[in-house]
């Protein structure tokens, strides 16, 4: 790229890179007052997280990691009661105007807590927010207003098909089209006015988080909306570690049918699940919050570089 | 053969047998789920459009188009004829697949026609062509600012602003891609 050019690019996006330092600023003091402890682990590791869907670049014979989900957890059952991180997290071949196939996380993990009180939290976090930035209790975005006012909207999986999709939910299960019907009807009518706690998924997409208490057919999981945007999922964690051991067996059959890479088997984390008390742990998109703060059309707005650019 | 990932804007693709343009794509992926793009089509032949959600593991062929240096013989009805130059092999366009160029078809004119499968879809000009202005009110003595234009009209029957200095007879360079004046060619 010619060299005016580049920094005519940097040189537009001063006030969102601004705002987005002011963010994360915003989000460390947020934890810090809570009693959280700011982790860092490692980038690079042996293996991520069996997922049937998310992609681990290589490094070396590692893996960059996806998420630092498994680190994070061994902490939890160490006995570490309340964690959190902001780290650089990697999936292969995403790359979109919500994804960058090098992105910013922030997790947090809460001993003796579900996945309701972690909803409770995520509103504290978002208003926490917005106020450090000096926003009223609503946000522009894509023209609509979204109204923070708390509580904000609870919808079950299986209501928001109901109300929003063409399919029910077993159809859509049966058919394989979830994730079709998901993306294209039901994620961006959610969080247009007020943000939407999605919850309650089929526990075949919560591989990581504990079935319902009364439910067994459906997964302690939610997904935060704001705007259509997805930017935060949690889950009331798994601590079994058989059970553990069974999904991710079944992700790793899934990956090597679809002639995906195999990962190897996350033992040391495994073996810490039983010591693990229950808990609850959440990722938030930390450009995606940067972008709906700065009313971005996409991510690229509020990085510095995309890919592209390097 | 192109895999989902390779999906972009203005891609050309083969489905169906039939060549097909990308003319909005957007990569989504709900939480945890699988990869999905979402791509509006546009038909090269026939112009219809559709929007198609593809999966990670689809897979397409490359449209294969051709371009073609083709001299521009004479209107028939209502198609224009081309013909190549070292087959003297003729294709037919239609008014429609002509689009705005018909504007600068001059007897004898080289373009790039594009096809599939030895089937016309498009054309395109060269960026400056000269034509001459068979139309145009005189210049009045005394209107020297610059920046004043006029309508005239060219070979072609096309209507374009000039300077307000250009008289009729005269030869003028046309921008093909903005369908504007450039600048007048000295005879």
């Amino acid at each position: 790229m010619d060299p005016g050019a580049e920094a005519w690019i940097l040189a537009k996006k001063r006030d969102a890179l601004r705002l987005r330092a002011r963010m994360i600023q915003a989000l460390r003091q947020f934890f810090h007052e809570r009693n959280y402890l700011e982790v860092e682990t490692p980038v690079r590791i042996p293996t991520p997280a069996p997922e049937e869907h998310i992609d681990a670049p290589l490094s070396g014979d590692w893996f960059l990691q996806t998420s630092p989900e498994l680190c994070m957890k061994r902490l939890v059952a160490a006995g570490y009661s309340r964690l959190f991180q902001i780290s650089k997290c990697f999936r292969e071949a995403e790359r979109g105007e919500l994804h960058l196939p090098e992105f910013t996380l922030l997790e947090w993990y809460r001993q003796g807590s579900d996945y309701r009180d972690l909803m409770a939290e995520c509103e504290d976090i978002i208003l926490h927010v917005a106020g450090a930035l000096e926003k009223s209790e609503a946000l522009l975005f894509r023209g609509r207003r979204i109204s923070l006012r708390k509580p904000w909207t609870r919808i079950s999986v299986q209501d928001a098909f109901t109300r929003h999709a063409t399919l029910s939910l077993p159809e859509a299960l049966q058919t394989g089209r979830f994730d079709e019907i998901m993306a294209c009807e039901i994620e961006p009518r959610l969080g247009v006015d007020r943000p939407v706690f999605l919850y309650d998924y089929p526990v075949a997409l919560g591989a990581l988080a504990r079935a319902k208490e009364g439910d067994a057919a459906l997964a302690e999981r939610f997904e935060l909306y704001l705007g259509g945007l997805e930017l935060a999922n949690a889950f009331s964690e798994l601590t079994d570690e058989a059970e553990q051991r069974r999904r991710f067996e079944k992700a790793r059959q899934f990956r090597r049918a679809a002639g995906k890479r195999d990962y190897p088997s996350p033992e040391p984390f495994l073996r810490a699940l039983p010591a693990m008390p229950d808990s609850a742990g959440i990722a938030l998109g930390v450009d995606r919050l940067a972008m709906l703060l700065t009313d971005a059309a996409a991510i690229d707005e509020v990085v510095a570089f995309t890919p592209e650019m390097l | 053969m192109y895999t989902a990932s390779d999906l972009k804007k203005n891609l050309r693709i083969k489905l169906d047998n039939e060549p097909y343009i990308i003319t909005e794509f957007n990569f989504v992926k709900p939480g945890k789920g699988q990869a999905l793009y979402r791509c509006k089509l546009k038909n090269m032949i026939t112009g219809s459009q559709f929007e198609r959600t593809f999966r990670s593991v689809d897979t397409f062929e490359n449209a294969d188009l051709q371009e073609k240096k083709m001299q521009y013989l004479y209107p028939e009805g209502e198609k224009y004829c081309f013909m190549d130059n070292v087959s003297y092999e003729q294709v037919f366009l239609t008014e429609e697949q002509i689009g705005d160029a018909k504007n600068f078809l001059i007897d004898n004119i080289e373009a790039s026609i594009l096809l599939f499968e030895d089937r016309p879809l498009g054309i395109s000009l060269p960026n400056f062509v000269d034509l001459v202005v068979t139309e145009a009110e005189p210049w009045a003595k005394g209107d020297s600012v610059t920046g004043n234009t006029k309508p005239v009209t060219l070979q072609t029957g096309y209507r374009i602003l000039v300077p307000t200095f250009i008289d009729q007879g005269e030869k003028i360079r046309v921008d093909t891609r903005t369908g504007e004046y450039l600048t007048r060619v000295k005879a």
